[in-house]
């Protein structure tokens, strides 16, 4: 299929982490290749990054403990960061958070850079605070995460399963950017994965260009609050 | 209606008239206190289902900070309640829940702030008064550098946010009373940030607002 929109593509490789500003007008597609891909992400306003990703005001806006088409992903400031506008899952992670250094040792064994050079064993939460100093934020900049292609499931007490095999080979999830966004993005397996190998999966990114969310945007009408977020985030470029 | 096992109910032995501090918090105002490692730190909800907006943060790195996914993921459960650590961003147990009369705390539903309000209630609540500005009000007085980057996710002591199995975040009936409480352990010094919920457009505090009571004590020789 040829979209002549497609303004760039590229893989993400098992295990790492990659970055950018996603424009105002523009989505990115992830997409799972192999099956059971993992994606950590992070979000933050790239023109003033102490408004970032605000992952109890995204929950409780719209009710949710799950991400998928027609949901947003808001700021603390009350705007919307990213759309879902498209999603082949149907279920993505807000819960499990990221995998750290003792962890994935603990899970996985250790495994050098010496010995194992790029097949070495990499963390999420390492790997995140790297890329985040590239764009001069810190430990105080971390904030909670979305896990993208994952499903953790809570039960009557509260309990929380990871359900394998939630996303298949050649699923995909579209987020269009309501603002200029700093997206991090990191592919080490989710913390609760049940998998004793350290097997992190590739993902196929897509960015494009899309037209502006009408007024009868999925999204925008999906619920009245989304509605006011959506206000609010047309006001802060007026 | 959601039921707590009393099973889950665990009381202190600890009196309040050993208790090296006492401090009531009025309703809509914070309070940011330190807590030496090995002290014992209890909040109670003198008027009952009083929402208790409460940060932690390694007293000596503020970088190094209560996280509300590494608590959860480190359990497997979302409810916080007693023998639950509360684990920091760097991966370390900075207190532990020793007991609990309420039986589940929410750690998912954040802190009211005006733009969320705006958000969740109308545009024209800007005005009203916000647990987040009451967290930025106390940061600001402690001085100590800290600033908007350091407000994260945070615990809502008495409040009771359901995940349904099927993805659904709920928000049920309060199951706190008048004297019902929380105490932890401190593992590490810590620096307690609480914003005394001053949230009026939500029916989780009966749209009253009220005090509550922070009590520590001693370590134990």
């Amino acid at each position: 299929m040829i979209d002549s929109s497609i303004l760039w593509e590229e893989t993400i490789q098992p295990g790492a982490t990659w970055s950018h500003v996603l424009k105002r007008g523009t989505a990115i597609r992830l997409t799972d290749i192999e099956g059971g891909a993992n994606v950590a992400a992070i979000f933050y306003n790239f023109e003033c990054p102490v408004e970032r990703f605000n992952l109890p005001d995204t929950l409780k806006a719209q009710h949710i403990a799950r991400f998928t088409k027609g949901f947003v992903l808001y700021s603390d400031m009350g705007r919307i960061l990213l759309s879902i506008t498209d999603d082949s899952v149907g279920w993505h992670d807000p819960l499990g958070g990221t995998s750290n250094r003792r962890l994935v040792e603990q899970k996985y064994g250790s495994a050098s850079y010496q010995e194992f050079r790029n097949d070495s064993h990499k963390n999420a939460r390492d790997s995140f605070l790297i890329e985040m100093g590239k764009w001069g934020l810190d430990s105080r900049d971390l904030v909670a995460n979305v896990n993208f292609f994952s499903r953790v499931q809570v039960d009557d007490d509260g309990r929380m399963t990871f359900i394998p095999g939630n996303s298949k080979s050649g699923d995909y999830v579209e987020l269009r950017a309501e603002m200029n966004v700093l997206m991090i993005l990191n592919t080490c397996q989710h913390p609760l994965d049940p998998n004793p190998e350290y097997q992190p999966k590739p993902i196929r990114i897509a960015i494009r260009q899309v037209t502006a969310p009408a007024f009868d945007d999925a999204c925008r009408v999906s619920r009245p609050e989304n509605g006011r977020g959506f206000t609010l985030t047309d006001r802060y470029f007026l | 209606m959601s039921v707590i096992a009393t099973g889950t109910l665990v009381e202190s032995k600890r009196i309040a008239a050993d208790a090296i501090y006492r401090q009531i918090i009025p309703a809509g105002e914070p309070w940011i206190h330190e807590i030496a490692k090995g002290q014992y730190f209890r909040i109670v909800d003198l008027h009952g289902n009083q929402a208790v907006d409460t940060l932690f943060y390694n007293a000596h790195d503020y970088g190094d900070r209560y996280s509300a996914q590494d608590t959860i993921q480190y359990q497997r459960n979302i409810y916080l309640t007693t023998g639950t650590k509360l684990i920091s961003s760097s991966g370390n147990v900075l207190l532990t829940i020793v007991a609990d009369t309420c039986g589940r705390h929410d750690t998912l539903g954040g802190a009211c702030a005006n733009e969320s309000n705006m958000v969740r209630y109308a545009i024209e609540k800007r005005h009203m008064h916000a647990c987040r500005s009451s967290f930025l009000k106390a940061i600001i007085d402690w001085d100590h550098g800290m600033s908007k980057r350091d407000i994260t996710a945070n615990i809502n002591f008495f409040m009771n946010v359901p995940v349904t199995p099927e993805g659904k975040l709920t928000f049920e009936d309060g199951i706190s009373e008048p004297g019902k409480y929380v105490e932890m352990r401190a593992e590490t010094d810590v620096l307690v940030l609480i914003s005394n919920c001053p949230q009026l457009n939500n029916p989780c505090n009966a749209y009253n607002p009220t005090p509550v009571e922070v009590m520590i004590w001693a370590a134990e020789p």
